[in-house]
């Protein structure tokens, strides 16, 4: 549905976006993560047609977003970051307007307005002024006027943000739920929240993309993927550990608890070998004849990865 | 009970059948979108304050200006009723931004020009939709004005062609300032900083047109010759004289032509000074 070619973004001599390219099919929920100024909402602008690309290309369903404007952008539903409203207008006022901007057919209109305010809770403001808002509720008819037109292609720019927890919990599976029959992009600095919702994942820094993935091929980068966490007993530690450091898939072998007659240690897999490590500290122990008191692997953590691989910038 | 009827038959319906041509175009011709951001521009302008505050100035200025000529009147020169609408248009240089400036600066200053932008609409659906609305409001603004018709035909008997064509000239003006301050909210976030600039703006735009000013080009001589291409530009420019044809009475094809293609050429520019205002 979305595909996006080598997308460039210059402002003056500033290289906001710098060759991002992805793909998201219809089905998908693909996040966007990276650290403030990465370029994510650029990359976001560009893809709705609200900024035009220095260089690259953007299609919508295979409408070009630049030659084939109307089309493509009929395709789509987009929260900017900044969840912007006309002030002078009531919650209903507003989402009436924005589904006839996007062409809901007149007398599909109040019931397309019911479904939004429904599905982002917002009854009790319905007839309110969007002036006197709170954060989250404005947020929320922002995000009501994204997806009121039921679209194929859903743009969100940090769509949680300034929600209170029940909320945000209810936009992640809303999101995770529409991403069945749609394709979604959506930006947020909770990583818990890629997890939660998302198909795949890319981390952009300084414009440009430095990890994509599933969730789980994320996870299994971080330096702690793979980790195992032993504790056996029947042979002196410094024993064990001698025979754990023998074995080809192990990296490193960190103790924690050491005695004559068992050990309690981290186990940092070699490169590339995660996936062997613990069978083999299983098989170790087996003809060790050590009783296993507990053998864990560790999953990784985004948030390590996002830090190992986003660094140098913090560095600089 | 005359004069009356006059007033119906020579002001009411006239403005009737314009304003159902109005709306007949708007719904039978326009695209469904100007419609939708007509009618949410010019709501806006009725839940802000904005809209009841200038016509209270501007029936205020108007009646002020209208009673310093009712004297003429009754003097029985019905056509001097033409200095009232001379004066009209230095009121509509700053009523007219005043109108517009909000248009598509406040569209910046909440963000919300990224919604309108990302929708699937023509650039000329919003523009044109938008300046409908403001035109409507000083459309509006000239209409309230009547009081001022009917107490000149209670005083006396005036030309009221003279006056219908002083309304049409002075609407035209009013437009193309409207289309100079679209361009200028283009530019701007800042609603002041649109109003100020529009306001400067047309004024050179009414002053251009002066007759001592092409008065001056034909005079100049020497180094001040590297402003002639300047001034001339500015005085072709001017609407003073088209203006002036208009009120007399004599429509001109020549003139509403150049109304037309001057407003048409200030919405274009919006939409190019929109297309920079992202790139
Ligand atoms: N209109 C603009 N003019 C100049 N520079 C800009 C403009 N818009 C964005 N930038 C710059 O482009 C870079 C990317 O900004 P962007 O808003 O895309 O970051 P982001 O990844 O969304 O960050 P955040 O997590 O803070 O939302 C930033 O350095 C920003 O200063
Ligand atoms: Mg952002």
């Amino acid at each position: 549905m979305i595909e996006v070619e080598n997308l460039h973004k210059h402002f003056g001599s500033k290289v906001a976006v710098d060759g991002v390219s992805f793909t998201v099919k219809k089905g998908e929920v693909l996040g966007f993560l990276g650290p403030n100024g990465a370029g994510k909402s650029t990359t976001m602008r560009m893809v709705t047609g609200f900024l035009p690309p220095t260089q690259g290309r953007v299609t919508i369903g295979g409408a070009d977003i630049e030659a084939n404007e109307i089309e493509a952008k009929s395709k789509i539903g987009y929260l900017p970051e900044a969840a912007p409203l006309y002030s002078d207008m009531t919650v209903e006022g507003f989402l009436r307007f924005a589904a006839e901007m996007r062409r809901v057919p007149a007398n599909e209109i109040t019931a397309a307005v019911n479904k939004a305010i429904e599905t982002t809770f917002l009854e009790p403001v319905r007839h309110q002024s969007v002036d006197t808002l709170s954060k989250g509720y404005r947020h929320r008819t922002c995000f009501a006027q994204s997806i009121i037109h039921d679209p194929e292609v859903l743009i969100l720019d940090e769509p949680t943000d300034g929600l209170d927890p029940n909320q945000k919990q209810e936009i992640r599976q809303l999101i995770r739920r529409m991403g069945e029959t749609k394709a979604i992009i959506f930006s947020t600095h909770i990583l818990e929240e890629v997890e939660a919702s998302c198909t795949r994942a890319i981390i952009i820094d300084r414009g440009r993309v430095i990890a994509d993935g599933t969730p789980a091929e994320l996870m299994a980068k971080a330096s702690n993927a793979g980790i195992v966490t032993l504790r056996a007993r029947g042979l002196a530690g410094s024993g064990i550990k001698a025979e754990l450091e023998k074995l080809d898939v192990v990296a490193s072998v960190e103790t924690i608890a050491s005695d004559e007659n068992g050990i309690t240690a981290r186990i940092t897999p070699a490169k590339g070998r995660a996936d062997k490590l613990s069978t083999a500290v299983f098989g170790v122990c087996k003809d060790k004849n050590l009783s296993v008191e507990e053998l864990r692997v560790e999953e990784g953590r985004l948030d390590l990865l996002f830090r190992e691989i986003t660094k140098t910038d913090a560095d600089k | 009970m005359d004069a009356f009827i006059t007033l119906i038959l020579e002001f009411a319906i006239p403005t009737l059948i314009v304003s159902a041509i109005f709306v007949a175009i708007l719904f039978y011709v326009l695209p469904r979108e100007v419609r939708t951001i007509f009618k949410r521009e010019l709501k806006s302008y009725f839940t802000s304050p904005i809209a009841y505050v200038l016509f209270v100035v501007f029936l205020g200025i108007s009646g002020t200006l209208s009673f310093f000529f009712t004297g003429v009147l009754e003097g029985g020169e019905a056509d001097l009723f033409l200095p009232y609408f001379q004066y009209l248009p230095w009121y509509l240089v700053l009523i007219a931004p005043a109108v517009g400036m909000r248009l598509w600066s406040e569209e910046q200053r909440l963000g919300t020009l990224e919604l309108m932008l990302t929708m699937p609409l023509a650039p000329w659906h919003a523009i044109l939709g938008k300046f409908l609305a403001a035109g409507v409001v000083l459309f509006a603004m000239l209409v309230l004005s009547f009081p001022i018709v009917w107490t000149m035909n209670f005083l006396g008997d005036p030309d009221n062609g003279v006056i219908m064509a002083g309304f049409v000239a002075t609407f035209f003006v009013a437009l193309c300032f409207l289309a100079v301050t679209s361009v200028i909210s283009a530019i701007t976030r800042s609603q002041l900083v649109a109003l100020l600039v529009s306001v400067a703006l047309c004024l050179m735009l009414w002053l251009g047109g002066l007759p001592h000013l092409s008065e001056l080009i034909m005079n100049l001589k020497g180094g001040w010759l590297v402003f002639w291409p300047i001034l001339k530009l500015v005085n072709g420019l001017g609407v003073m004289p088209h203006f002036t044809e208009l009120a007399k009475g004599v429509l001109g094809l020549r003139d509403i032509v150049f109304f037309l293609s001057f407003i048409t050429f200030c919405l274009f520019a919006t939409s190019v000074a929109i297309r920079l205002k992202r790139a």
